[in-house]
Order: structure tokens, then sequence, then C-alpha cells
């Protein structure tokens, strides 16, 4: 069998939630906000999946996990302007204002826990 | 009725991978060792590069390298046949090596007699991309017949690699590969990135990929 490297991230994702609620005194975790950019691969169905099972008899169990997607943005080398773009479109890629195709990936590789909510 | 209180936690998640290869990278930085953390998908010729790599370079410098493999030995007995020190991390399932793993390879080696680490990654572009190994470059191959898309369906690995080897460049004749839209995808994501091509079957274009690895490994040493 295959292990997903969602298995691994969500390993990482219960640590970190278990360290915080702990350090705040928390009896239950009922929710988790994590922030992911564009460019992860990461299936959400699976990451919940998985963290239902390994947080299993913790506090973290039963947490619903909520997934905000940052869009993948670049950055524009000539001007500077910020836009969002998809990487995975066939058709160039150029900045809307000035039409320069030189640019810098500025969101999409994210991948941190904003929040959690307890009780 | 219960409170829900709110806990701001904005924390990297893998920060411990994260940590762990920083470790990693000190500790390559004091014995002066230049690792490379080489992906690609299965069968595009990681382990025949690194056998070009190492038989071209081997009176220059000391070459080992880790394995990272399902579960097998093959490529590993390949490279321990051609005399090179290899060792073999059987991820037990796992699609990727992260750094932990590549942390208990590199204590099989002896860093002291080493110049250059080389990581044969699990063959995959989705899962290495997203984790740190403590390497000092990251390399992606893609080879002909795979197709140009790839980038366009796994942007994250083309725009962490510091080196895109287009391997299998005898099978460009004929194909519909069209190298320049391959090369403007994966530039838009990564304007840093070097680009070669090659042939490791007929050995065309294979020195440019020794010449960058000696290059790296002399700036790492003198850096």
């Amino acid at each position: 069998m295959l292990i997903m490297h969602e298995l691994a991230v969500t390993e990482s994702l219960l640590q970190v939630v278990l360290r915080h609620a702990n350090e705040g005194g928390a009896g239950k975790v009922v929710s988790i906000s994590v922030r992911i950019g564009g460019l992860s691969d990461l299936v959400n169905e699976w990451v919940q999946r998985y963290f239902d099972h390994l947080s299993r008899g913790t506090i973290a169990e039963g947490a619903v996990i909520r997934i905000e997607r940052i869009p993948t943005t670049f950055r524009c080398d000539q001007c500077g302007h910020v836009f969002p773009a998809d990487p995975r479109t066939r058709e160039a890629i150029v900045c809307p204002l000035c039409s320069s195709a030189e640019m810098t990936l500025a969101t999409g590789r994210e991948c941190f826990v904003q929040q959690i909510e307890v009780v | 009725m219960v409170e829900v209180r709110l806990i701001e936690v904005r924390e990297e998640l893998l920060a411990e991978n994260r940590q762990e290869a920083g470790d990693i990278r000190a500790e390559l930085r004091r014995h002066g060792v230049f690792m490379l953390n080489l992906m690609s998908s299965p069968g595009s010729g990681k382990t025949s590069l690194i056998l070009r790599a190492v038989r071209a370079l081997k009176d220059a410098f000391r070459i080992a390298v880790i394995e990272g493999d399902i579960d097998a030995m093959v490529d590993a007995e390949k490279m321990v046949r051609e005399g090179i020190p290899a060792v073999q991390i059987r991820t037990g399932g796992a699609c990727h090596l992260d750094a932990p793993m590549v942390a208990a390879g590199l204590k099989e080696l002896d860093l002291a007699a080493l110049d250059c680490v080389i990581i044969e990654n699990v063959g995959n572009l989705v899962c290495p991309a997203e984790f740190d190994t403590g390497a000092a470059r990251r390399a992606v191959i893609l080879s002909v017949p795979e197709g140009d898309d790839k980038p366009l369906k796994y942007p994250l690995i083309f725009s962490v690699c510091d080196l895109l080897v287009i391997n299998k460049t005898d099978y460009l004749e004929g194909s519909d590969f069209d190298t320049e839209a391959l090369k403007e995808r994966v530039l838009r994501l990564n304007p840093g990135i070097r680009i070669l091509l090659l042939s490791c079957r007929t050995g065309e274009g294979v020195s440019e990929w020794t010449r960058w690895l000696a290059g790296e490994i002399e700036a790492f040493r003198n850096s």
C-alpha cells in the first residue's frame, strides 16, 4: 500500500494542534483552520479521514478541519503588480497590467495551521 | 452553554521536518558535504543520471548515494556494484523521503570521507516536493515520454527545484513533446531554475549535467 503524503502532513497537524490545545488548557478541540497554498496537492478529504483516525482517544477527536486554499499569485517582475493566475493552464500567463511575461511566484506554497476552536 | 474559545496558532505544518532539515544542513556544512535531492517519476532516469555523474567525477569527488524506495533494494545494489557507497532507505510504504529518514541514512555514511551525497528520492512528482530533506540543492528530472504537460499537473515540484533535467531527448524526434512550451511553463513558476536537455542513453548533453554538479560541489565547498 502506498501511504500518501497526506498522512505525514496530518500527523504533523495533530501534533501542532494538541500542543497548542494543551498549552491553552483546552478540554476539547472543536475545529481546526488550516491554510494551504493553491500549488499543494493535498486532498482535503484525506486529511480529514487520516485526522479522524489519528486523533482517536485524544482531545482533538471529532474536530472538524476547515481547509482554506490560498490562491496562487504571481508578482510581475516589471511593474510589481500581484495577480492571481492558475499555473495549471496551458495558456501563457502575462501580467494583466503591463503584459510582461516575467514574473515570480508570490503565494501558493503555504501550509500552516491558522487557529483552533476549543472548549 | 459551553463557551468556544479561539486559539491563534499561525504555525507552519511540517515545522518539525523543517527543523530536522535545518539540523542536517548544519551537520553537512560542518563536514563540507554538498547534498543534492534528486526527484522524478519512476523510470525517468534518476539511477542512470547518478551513475553517469559518479563515473565522470569519481577522480575529483567522493560521492555517496542515499536510495529511497518503498520496498526494494535494487537501486542500492546497482550502486554498490559500481563501488559507490550507498544506503538504502525503505520507506515502508511512504511515498517520499522526509528529513528524519535522510538523517538516519546519513548516520550510515562517513561524512568526513565524502564531498557529496545524492539522494535518490522515491519515484513520485507529488509528495517529495512537500518535504525539505536538508539538501543544499534540489533537482527534478522529466523524461520526454512523460510529456510536456507535467508542470501543469505537478506545479509544486517544478517551483521548488534549482535544476530541471529533461532526459531521454533521443525520443524527441517524431514526438509531439514541445520543449519551448515546457520551458515557458516551468520558468513562469520558477524563473531561477536551470534547465538541461540530455540523453543518458546516447550520452548527449550528459557532460552539462556532470559539469553542473561539479560546479555546485565546488561552490558549496568554497562558500
